[in-house]
């Protein structure tokens, strides 16, 4: 981030960054330590006025003592993972589609891209009428024996909507990334290649995914960040199954917000929500070295 | 094309079919609910053919959620935050590229750092402090002077309190930088050679040349902004400043009433898409603005 030429002032600087710095101070940076104070602290009883009582990692032990918080914990990893996984192999399915540049692919290519327009929670009504157990197009299996499928009662088939929500709506985001990424392969490296014999599964597993390698590695961290902690997560489950049937869904970004309005458990929540930005920081440190090397690189 | 490969063509061409059936089908399956009566879209099998009615169902769906004024606030809230966030991200990236002070590597890692400090974690404080933002002040003179200040500015139930946060995230400011060092130094150097100071730089240059990026940035931005749910549902307690993607909860029919799913579908088929609109007449500048954010 160094320019040859410069500046000089030292006052006009912070002019310019002083709107952005409070607006950050006073909604990111006060509220974060507010969070960090909580976690370690309990409301005075009664919720008399005077000082927080500290009490060290006392509401951590008591989150990492429930067994709730640690189902809640294997289903957000549980979900992360499918969600991610499942929706980055369907974009890079279509992606090397259309990357073969066929006749029409810009149109394909075109709509591929709108899942991403539509927000979560939209996503989240629009599927649960789709797989609603009693009408839209899953219904039909329902007829055939009763209670085949049925998110509101059964939770795994529960997990499955949330999963297909996030996934599909990921799709979008996943494919503009990786076109644009195919796209800056030389074409003459996979035209050397299939002059040389090699069909397109092997152009894709020894040229596309290795060159297509970065690109991969940043969207997979990312759409697992998303998936675990993202504004997404909470969005869709809210709107489809609001942590049930008998919290079966109930991922760690929805049990916190939930906890803390309706639970009035702020203390519990805030050492949760430690718990998730320690795992944000890992995820974003890994990422930020990562796409600081591939900037190196170039 | 690299090979001509009828067999693999067709084969390609099914794959990308069966994706669009995948990204388009539940478009197609919203429409078609939100044009139909309560008796056609409880029918199972689902009917995948249009009915007749799409305006009432839109009526309906319109005095349920109260979505005139949702929408407008929306809109409202939408066209701030872009054009907030683009002033920002213009101001602070400027003042990170341009300067050489030791601060701005301070204030870029405070910039940096909100990254990882998504909403959904702070959301009580978040709150705290919408409701009293100068708290932090009145602590601070407190602490300091011992003088008790009664200073006070709500911001829930406004369009500061709806904007402002929004308007501090990263994004805009990194797709900024990523711009600033792109651009030649020789541009600085020969505006400061012809006596230019930064602020007739900035005006006359930088920003006359940051237009397609200014556009990128407006259309993710809009998007982001329309989309915001958890936000806007926390600190809305008004109904009168609700926006469309809050209201929607609404629609959403509940388990003692009928299963109107064609009233769901033709309000979150209005809310969805001015956003989609947006992503599909201007994709080029959206897709530019995702990509380069992400660098």
């Amino acid at each position: 981030m160094n320019k040859r030429a410069v500046f000089k002032s030292w006052w006009l600087p912070v002019l310019f960054a002083l709107p952005q710095l409070l607006l950050i101070l006073f909604f990111f940076y006060w509220p974060a330590i507010s969070v960090f104070n909580w976690a370690f602290s309990l409301e005075p009883a009664f919720g008399g006025a005077g000082e927080r009582l500290f009490v060290g990692f006392d509401n951590f032990r008591e989150v990492f003592a429930d067994g709730e918080y640690w189902r809640s914990v294997s289903l957000s990893l549980f979900f992360a993972f499918t969600a991610t996984g499942l929706s980055m192999l369907i974009a890079f399915v279509l992606a090397i589609c259309v990357d073969r540049q066929l006749k029409g692919s810009g149109l394909f290519r075109f709509f591929y891209i709108w899942p991403y327009a539509i927000a979560a929670p939209a996503v989240g009504l629009a599927f649960r009428f789709i797989f609603a157990p009693e009408s839209g197009l899953i219904a039909v299996v329902n007829t055939w024996s009763p209670d085949l499928w049925n998110p509101a009662k059964y939770g795994s088939h529960a997990m499955i909507l949330i999963i297909i929500c996030f996934a599909w709506k990921w799709i979008g985001y996943n494919f503009i990334f990786m076109t644009a990424g195919l796209q800056s392969i030389p074409r003459s490296l996979l035209e050397a290649s299939s002059m040389d014999g090699s069909g397109p599964v092997r152009r894709a597993l020894d040229i596309q995914i290795p060159l297509l390698a970065p690109t991969l590695f940043f969207l997979l961290v990312l759409n697992l960040t998303e998936s675990f902690v993202g504004p997404d997560t909470f969005g869709i489950v809210d709107l489809t199954t609001e942590g049930g049937p008998n919290k079966a869904t109930d991922v760690m970004v929805y049990r916190i917000v939930s906890e803390a309005f309706r639970g009035l458990n702020y203390s519990g929540a805030a050492a949760q929500s430690l718990v998730l930005i320690a795992l944000i920081m890992v995820f974003t440190f890994i990422q930020f070295r990562f796409v600081e090397r591939r900037v190196h690189y170039k | 094309m690299i090979e001509r490969t009828p067999i693999l063509n067709a084969f390609t061409y099914l794959i990308m079919i069966l994706g669009l059936i995948l990204i388009l089908g539940p478009f197609w399956m919203i429409f078609t609910a939100s044009t139909q009566s309560l008796q056609e879209v409880t029918a199972v099998p689902f009917n995948m053919t249009p009915g007749g009615d799409f305006l009432k169902n839109v009526h309906a769906a319109w005095d349920r959620a109260n979505l005139g004024p949702a929408l407008l606030n929306s809109l409202i809230t939408s066209l701030l935050v872009m054009v907030g966030k683009i002033v920002l991200a213009a101001l602070s990236a400027f003042a990170i590229v341009y300067f050489k002070s030791p601060l701005r590597h301070v204030f870029f890692w405070m910039v940096f750092m909100t990254l990882m400090l998504p909403l959904e974690v702070r959301v009580i404080p978040t709150y705290n402090i919408a409701s009293d933002v100068f708290e932090p002040v009145r602590w601070i003179i407190q602490t300091i002077t011992g003088i008790e200040l009664s200073l006070q500015w709500n911001l829930l139930n406004s369009y500061s309190g709806l904007v402002l946060p929004l308007i501090a995230t990263a994004t805009g400011t990194f797709l900024y930088r990523q711009f600033y060092m792109t651009l030649p130094d020789e541009l600085a150097e020969a505006a400061k050679m012809d006596g230019a100071r930064p602020l007739r730089f900035f005006i006359d240059i930088l920003l006359p040349l940051s237009r397609t990026n200014m556009l990128a940035l407006a259309t993710i931005m809009f998007v982001y902004a329309w989309n915001q749910y958890l936000w806007p549902k926390l600190m809305t307690t008004d109904a009168s400043y609700q926006t469309a993607m809050v209201a929607m909860r609404a629609l959403v029919p509940s388990v003692n009433s009928l299963p109107e799913w064609n009233v769901s579908m033709a309000g979150a088929l209005i809310i969805m898409l001015p956003p989609l609109v947006v992503v599909a007449v201007l994709q080029r500048w959206f897709v530019r603005g995702l990509v380069s954010t992400e660098k």
